[in-house]
This record gives C-alpha cells, sequence and structure tokens, in this order.
C-alpha cells in the first residue's frame, strides 16, 4: 500500500464518559423532566371534574375573546401603520415628526399604562365623549382594550414595515421607475412583494407579541383567557386555573412560531441555493 | 369639595401625588436595576449552554427560552406569585406545621423579570457569541490560556461589545415590564399613579404622568448607553 496517498484527517474521537458539561447537561434535563412529571402529577391529583365542567367553557370562551381581541387589533393595527410608516419615511419635517413621537411615545410607554389611559383615563371626559356620542364606545372595556392594543401595534407596525420598504435596494425604485410604473404602481408590483418577505418574521414576532401581551385586558376586567383563569382563581384559590391558562397560551404561541417558520421556510424557496 | 387644580395634585407635599409618583419611580428604576445582573447572568449561561456542543444542555437550555418566552409575562407573574407560597408551604409544613409564608412582591416580580430577561437576553448573547469568529479562542489557547481566562479576556470583551445593542432593547422592554408588578400590588410608579387616580378621580392626568415618567426613563437609558457605546468604543480604539 502506498504511503503518499492524500491523509485524510481523521474527525475527532467522540467525547465518552462524564465530562463537566455532561453532567450538567442531564442534570438540568432532569430537573425539567421533574418539574413537567411535577406538574402533571399535580394536574392529575388535582383533577376535579367539578372544576373542569365549571370552568372548561368558560376558558373556550375566554379563548374566543382573546383571539378576537389579538386579531381584530392586529388588522386595525396595520391599517394605521401605513400612514405612520409613510410619515416616518417622509420628508416633511412636521409630518416625519409626528410619526417619530408616536412611535416613540407608543414604543416608550408599557402597554398597560396606555391601557389604563384608555380605560379609566377617557372616563375623565366622559361629558365630552358623551356630546360626540362616542362614550358608548369607550364604556365598553373590549373596546377600550381592542383600541388601545390598535394603536400600540400600529407603532411597532409602522416601524417594520418602514424596515422592510427601507431593505429594499434604491435601484429597484430606480429601475421601476425606467420601465415607466408610477410610484403605487413600483410599491405594489415590486418594492413590497420583496420587502415583506424581509418583513414576515417581524410581524410573526409581533403577533406572539401581541398574544402575550393580551393577557393584560384581563385586568381591566375583560373575560379573556387570562381573565376567565383569574375568576376561575378567585373562585376556587386552585393553582391549576393558573397552570390550564399558562398551557393554553403556550401551545397558541408555539404554534403560531412554527407557522411563521413554515411559511417563512415556503417562500423563500426560491432563494435557497 | 372645590375642584382642586391640576398644580395642587401635582405639587410635592400632602397635599400633592407629585412624591408618591416619585418614590414609585425610584421604585420602578430598583426594581429594574436589581433584575438587571441576575438576568444577564442567566441569559448568559444560558446563551454558552446553547452553543455548547453536549446535546442535552443544548436541549435544557432551549426548553428553558421556550416556556419563558412562550408564557405572557403576566400568567408567569401570577403563576409565580400564587403558586410558590402554596408551593412553599408544602415543603416548610414538613418541619414547621403552623407556618405561612408570604412572597413579596418584590421579589416575586424581580425573579420573574429575570426570567423573562434572561430567555430574551441569551438570545441577544447567542447571536453575539455566533458572531465571534472561532480563530479567536483558538488564538487564546495557542498563547496558552486556560478555557476561562479565555472566555474572560479575549470573548467577553468583544462579546459584550456586540451584543450591546440587543441588550439595550431587552432593557427598555425590562423597563416596560416592571409596570406589571403593579398588578400584585408592588407600590411602583403605574400602582401610585393608580391610587392617586383613584382617590382624586383625574385619572387621565396620573396614568399621563405616570406614561411620561417611562418615557423619560426611557430617554434617561438611551443617554445612558450612548454613553457606555462610547466609552466601548474608547477602549477599542485604544488598543
Amino acid at each position: 500500500m502506498s504511503t503518499t496517498a492524500t491523509m485524510v484527517e481523521r474527525p475527532p474521537p467522540q467525547a465518552r464518559g462524564w465530562p463537566r458539561r455532561r453532567i450538567a447537561g442531564y442534570a438540568l434535563v432532569c430537573l425539567w423532566i421533574l418539574f413537567g412529571l411535577g406538574i402533571v402529577s399535580y394536574l392529575v391529583l388535582a383533577w376535579n371534574a367539578d372544576f373542569f365542567a365549571r370552568y372548561a367553557p368558560a376558558y373556550l370562551r375566554g379563548l374566543g375573546v382573546t383571539l378576537a381581541l389579538v386579531s381584530i387589533s392586529m388588522v386595525l393595527g396595520a391599517i394605521l401603520s401605513v400612514p405612520v410608516a409613510y410619515g416616518r419615511m417622509s420628508s416633511n419635517r412636521i409630518l416625519s415628526g409626528l410619526a417619530y413621537c408616536y412611535v416613540y411615545f407608543f414604543r416608550g410607554t408599557p402597554l398597560l399604562v396606555q391601557t389604563y389611559l384608555v380605560y379609566y383615563g377617557l372616563g375623565s371626559f366622559r361629558v365630552e365623549l358623551q356630546s360626540v356620542g362616542l362614550w358608548d364606545f369607550f364604556k365598553d372595556a373590549f373596546n377600550c382594550g381592542v383600541f388601545a392594543f390598535a394603536l400600540n401595534t400600529a407603532a411597532y407596525q409602522a416601524e417594520i414595515l418602514r424596515g422592510a420598504i427601507e431593505s429594499v435596494p434604491r435601484g429597484q425604485w430606480e429601475g421601476a421607475a425606467s420601465l415607466g410604473l408610477h410610484k403605487l404602481q413600483t410599491l405594489r408590483k415590486i418594492i413590497l412583494p420583496q420587502a415583506l418577505i424581509v418583513a414576515l418574521r417581524p410581524y410573526g414576532n409581533e403577533l406572539i407579541l401581541m398574544v402575550k401581551a393580551s393577557a393584560i385586558v384581563a385586568i381591566i376586567t375583560v373575560y379573556d383567557l387570562m381573565g376567565n383563569a383569574k375568576l376561575a382563581f378567585a373562585n376556587s384559590f386552585d393553582i391549576q386555573a393558573y397552570i390550564w391558562a399558562a398551557l393554553v397560551y403556550l401551545v397558541m404561541v408555539e404554534i403560531l412560531r412554527h407557522g411563521v417558520e413554515w411559511i417563512e421556510r415556503r417562500i423563500t424557496i426560491h432563494l435557497k441555493r | 369639595m372645590p375642584a382642586q387644580s391640576i398644580w395642587t395634585l401635582l405639587s410635592w407635599g400632602p397635599e400633592g401625588w407629585l412624591d408618591d409618583i416619585a418614590y414609585g419611580a425610584l421604585i420602578t428604576v430598583a426594581l429594574a436595576l436589581a433584575t438587571l445582573p441576575i438576568g444577564l447572568t442567566i441569559g448568559f449561561f444560558i446563551a454558552l449552554a446553547k452553543q455548547s456542543e453536549e446535546p442535552s444542555l443544548r436541549l435544557a437550555a432551549n426548553i428553558y427560552t421556550t416556556v419563558f418566552r412562550g408564557l405572557p409575562e403576566l400568567v408567569t407573574l401570577f403563576l409565580f406569585f400564587f403558586g410558590m407560597p402554596i408551593l412553599l408551604q408544602h415543603l416548610v409544613r414538613y418541619f414547621r406545621p403552623d407556618a405561612t409564608i408570604d412572597v413579596n412582591s418584590f421579589v416575586a416580580g424581580m425573579i420573574v423579570l429575570a426570567l423573562i430577561f434572561s430567555s430574551y437576553a441569551s438570545e441577544v448573547f447567542l447571536s453575539a457569541f455566533r458572531a465571534i469568529p472561532k480563530g479567536q479562542y483558538e488564538g487564546g489557547y495557542a498563547i496558552g490560556l486556560s478555557n476561562w481566562l479565555t472566555m474572560r479576556k479575549v470573548i467577553v470583551p468583544q462579546l459584550l461589545r456586540i451584543a450591546f445593542p440587543g441588550l439595550e432593547n431587552c432593557w427598555l422592554s425590562l423597563l416596560k415590564d416592571t409596570s406589571l408588578v403593579s398588578v400584585v400590588g408592588l407600590a411602583e410608579t403605574l400602582r401610585n399613579a393608580y391610587t392617586a387616580a383613584r382617590v382624586t378621580k383625574h385619572a387621565f392626568l396620573f396614568y399621563g404622568v405616570a406614561a411620561l415618567v417611562f418615557l423619560a426613563l426611557a430617554v434617561l437609558s438611551s443617554f445612558a448607553s450612548g454613553a457606555i457605546l462610547r466609552s466601548l468604543g474608547r477602549r477599542e480604539a485604544q488598543r
């Protein structure tokens, strides 16, 4: 056998035995398994058919309220984010200043404060609101939640939209202009299809954040999933009320996360090499 | 009762509420600052575990981030605030049957915020780790530094600079998340604004003030982070 054959470097031998990091890893995984088993066994031991019969329909209704709240405010926010993003990108000083202040305010203050401002704060202007006929709208906690959430997510979505549109190189605009497309056509046919691929992941993150944030409407007496969990806990002092709600939220977020990843894989197939 | 003017309501002292809100702002800042080192430490180790070649460590770290990024902050807080006393009580009852346990809302808030902050910070650290080329580690080993010294002297200084903008975002959301702890009764900015609004019936005014406090904190932290970033950059330039 010739020894001149090219020597292929062998991969390093697999680590055997129990190095410290493996012990730590196994210990941590065991801890998680114990934790999971603890929760499952607690739920089994504390299984209470009465509790389930009483609150399961309420949880389902609450889930419906949560989904409605999130989807309505996401859509309204998306609509509202278009003029805000336009303002942010505009070369008009006043317009871009206004849009900047809007975005800064809604991103710089907690959503809980904004929700309180709408739900409790607008109550200070009851007479004025009544005279314009808007009081009936703001009397309802759900509407206030949607209003606050839509304003909040509009600020975040405007930034996502702006970032995505600005990520498309200038040459694309110029190329479209040289082909004789006007601005709106360029935006619709050339810029947006490229921008939305960039924007998909941030939009997905924003949706997940909204689902998670929607739990705070429970504090302003909306009976969403969290609100019903709060009610069930207040009536029964049974911590499984919150554990069930936590499981539902976790499943919801994981479905959304994997859904977004799946869509992203699908729509970027043509970019794969 | 004659309507009090806005300026009386916002004055400093027994008549006004400004001192209460300022005190609340102090608590907000204290909570966020107390959470920061814990969250950063946990987040750093979670990131280390995530980029380790040991699959069990990666799995454990991924479960951690999936859970704490997937749960709404409020649900985590309530689970912890109401669940922890029950759990501890079961444990303590073995030793002292008549003990009752209350969880302090500041401590509960600190722990929950640290869990959430660390799961987001770990992602930031992880992407910063990936941005550091392998040669940096190899260079450290080649001049005879131990694992630990390579980490401390070579990797971490670069890591901090790369991770800084992401960590700043984590800090801003931590600052905003502290408002949630008001729900379990911690007398921070929002809680005191809530009390003031209840007593005086000037809800819009006091929630507006609370919003301004949070805005001011955000502006202050952007100044501070600008200063830190400049000093990090300066140290880089001196080399």
